[in-house]
């Protein structure tokens, strides 16, 4: 080899599994717009070690998406404004660094794949060379080694024929290579951690299969930590270590992935789990949520969901619940449950 | 068993691709639709699941008669209305209507929900007369769980799932006896979706509808449905009751697609066998020969490059499957996705 070893993947340090990575503290941003002030992050607590897959789930308005993107350090800001809360990340406030300081994290430590492929993607340049720009920029290759580099990556994504289509345009792709593209695209500086935001909800069920198979190998391979952000409870129960659901910009409820779909701690949650159409309900109602997901601009006074949910009491409807620690009968705590209940218990022992 | 509401036979539905600016000359054809039969009874809904571009929403098109079929018939109680034209045309539409997937697109933003709704009485006046009409729209409001006073808002004054609501009043508006529900809840948020589906199940029952409820969710129509149809590439692949597609499925193309199906249980995912395809569905424009899944089918054999398979009840069967399946190695397979 003749190129320095800080250019080459195989010198990058692995990561050791379970290495805390990313921790967001309180998080609040919020959208001043015509209409108002429209709170979107309301004070989220969430995170990830390396190896680990964070699923945060949430409907459309929940801040999820918001969540990532201030992360990332993409939120437009303005309209946007982190008014509260830290982002560590190995350590250190994201919030606090220069843009400089956080350039040389995005796509370099953190990197993030959208769902949609094709509106990502750049129709006017070869996928080959926008591979190959992640090298030139960051790693000042030249544009022979970025291109040797991006057929690397390619091959390692699983695109058939690699070399012959390196200079293919984006639209000769069908969704599911171009969803690969964009995975190679985020996995090129071999990131500690992956955001991505509703990777396959654009894909067909057989290609979303093989995307998902892809991302948990690269990530076995790899230890990187994951954030997926989705609404498909059936991905999450997938893939997911653990789940942060998202409500009107709070998180309402985190758990691991077997006891939330055992358990549930909150009446939102279970909601949603009851609202799937199970085979013995054939023929029959399905469980609906009530109501309509909350105006971020006039969010309900009280905990959120208190319209919608069917246990809700006066305390409810004037008290913000805090976020519990979950326990079980005989006291004893939960690792990793809580919920922003303030009737978790009945929710969870009832 | 009762004459079906609606019958189809061998409907075909092709794309001409043309070369040339001048005197075109064809070089080709996507076929999107290429040889689908079925048929629907009264009362009853018909799920159509299958993968983009597989032709189900092209389908759902030639049967409203917004596509020309390429040949083949579509019978709507016995009478062919895949040639009917002007007068007789407008008569047949009033009994089969359509809801789209978009609530976004599929409403004119600059007319009021009461507009929106009343327009297909501009066209039947018969169905309601003038005086009538905001009365009706009104009564439809409620029926689908809208506030009748809501009769002059707009569109954007209202959520993707109550936008839905609209779209399926504007589709009962004219007492049709048929209605297309083409994606009609996978725009629509999670907790969302399931009261769509319960109105349109409590509407079927008030109204007798039938449905085609065509969609890509596995489990919401295994839930809605009472028989389902698997299209690959333009055919129908396998069809029967939900238990004899969901439980019982002898086609391996309707195997991979329930295993690939996320199911939304983390209990003994680490033993759970998926089957993956490989590769990317064909072109429609340039089918494989033979059977169109040979390519990505685990089964494939010389024969299936050769002899196109039948939509029939397979022969050879053990275990008692008697639903048609087009494939020459129908079989049942133990899938994960069984557990929908």
């Amino acid at each position: 080899m003749t190129t320095a070893p800080e250019k080459t993947i195989a010198a990058k340090d692995r990561l050791v599994p379970g290495t805390p990575l990313l921790d967001v503290r309180d998080l609040h941003v919020e959208f001043k717009t015509r209409d108002g002030v429209a709170k979107a992050v309301n004070g989220v607590n969430y995170s990830v070690a390396a190896g680990e897959t964070l699923a945060v789930l949430g409907e459309s308005g929940s801040g999820k998406s918001v969540t990532a993107q201030t992360i990332m350090g993409i939120l437009d800001m303005p309209p946007g404004r982190v008014t509260a809360g830290e982002i560590m990340f190995r350590g250190r406030d994201m919030l606090k660094m220069s843009n400089e300081e956080r350039r040389k994290i995005r796509g370099r430590k953190i990197a993030m794949i959208f769902q949609d492929a094709l509106s990502s993607l750049n129709p006017v340049l070869s996928v080959g060379y926008q591979l190959g720009e992640m090298f030139r920029v960051h790693e000042g290759a030249s544009r022979k080694e970025a291109k040797a580099k991006a057929i690397e990556l390619m091959d390692r994504v699983r695109i058939p024929a690699a070399a012959q289509r390196v200079n293919d345009y984006p639209h000769q792709f069908s969704g599911g290579m171009r969803q690969r593209i964009m995975i190679a695209m985020a996995l090129a500086l071999e990131p500690d951690l992956i955001i991505a935001d509703e990777p396959t909800t654009a894909l067909d069920v057989t290609v979303q299969a093989q995307v998902m198979d892809l991302l948990a190998e690269l990530q076995a391979e790899y230890h990187m930590g994951l954030i997926l952000i989705t609404h498909d409870l059936g991905v999450v129960a997938d893939v997911a270590d653990k789940i942060a659901v998202m409500y009107a910009g709070r998180i309402v409820e985190t758990a691991p992935v077997h006891d939330l779909y055992a358990r549930p701690a909150h009446p939102y949650t279970k909601g949603l789990l009851r609202s799937i159409p199970r085979l013995d309900q054939k023929g029959e109602e399905l469980y609906a949520i009530k109501g309509l997901p909350p105006n971020l601009y006039k969010v309900p006074a009280g905990c959120a969901f208190n319209p919608r949910c069917d246990v809700a009491t006066d305390l409810c409807r004037t008290e913000i619940p805090a976020l519990h620690q979950v326990t079980d009968r005989d006291g004893a705590e939960l690792a990793g449950r809580k919920s922003a209940c303030h009737l978790w218990k009945e929710t969870l022992h009832g | 068993m009762a004459e079906p509401i609606l019958e189809v036979r061998d409907l075909v539905k092709h794309y001409p691709l043309t070369q040339g600016v001048l005197f075109k000359k064809q070089v080709g054809a996507v076929k999107a639709v290429d040889g689908v039969s079925f048929t629907l009874e009264k009362g009853e809904t018909l799920g159509i699941v299958g993968e983009s571009g597989c032709g189900k929403s092209t389908l759902a098109k030639v049967l409203m008669n917004l596509e020309r079929a390429t040949a083949g018939q579509v019978l709507y109680k016995g009478e062919d209305i895949s040639r009917l034209s002007g007068a007789a045309l407008k008569a047949v539409r009033r009994n089969i209507q359509m809801v789209f997937q978009d609530p976004y697109t599929s409403l004119n933003p600059r007319m009021t929900v009461g507009d929106i709704i009343g327009e297909p009485f501009e066209i039947h006046p018969e169905v309601a007369p003038k005086g009538d009409r905001r009365k009706a729209v009104q009564d439809l409001l409620d029926v689908v769980g809208l506030n009748p006073e809501y009769i002059n808002r707009y569109p954007h004054q209202f959520s993707g799932g109550q936008r839905q609501r609209i779209g399926i009043a504007r589709g009962l508006a004219l007492k049709p006896e048929v209605i297309i529900c083409d994606e009609p809840v996978s725009a629509l948020d999670v907790s969302v979706q399931a009261q769509v589906i319960n109105l349109l199940e409590q509407l079927q029952t008030e109204f007798e509808l039938s449905y085609m409820f065509i969609a890509h969710d596995l489990s919401i129509v295994r839930h809605i449905s009472d028989r389902v149809g698997v299209m690959y590439l333009g055919r129908i692949v396998e069809i029967g009751t939900d238990t004899e597609i969901y439980d019982h499925a002898t086609h391996p193309y309707t195997q991979a697609l329930l295993s690939a199906v996320p199911v939304p249980d983390p209990t003994g995912r680490e033993g759970r066998e998926r089957i993956i395809l490989s590769g990317d569905i064909p072109s429609p424009a340039n089918p494989p020969s033979g059977c169109r899944f040979r390519t990505r089918c685990w089964k494939a054999e010389e024969r299936c490059a050769t002899e196109s398979p039948l939509l029939a009840a397979p022969k050879l069967l053990t275990g008692g499957a008697k639903h048609d399946s087009a494939c020459h190695f129908a079989a049942e397979r133990e899938v994960a996705g069984a557990a929908l």
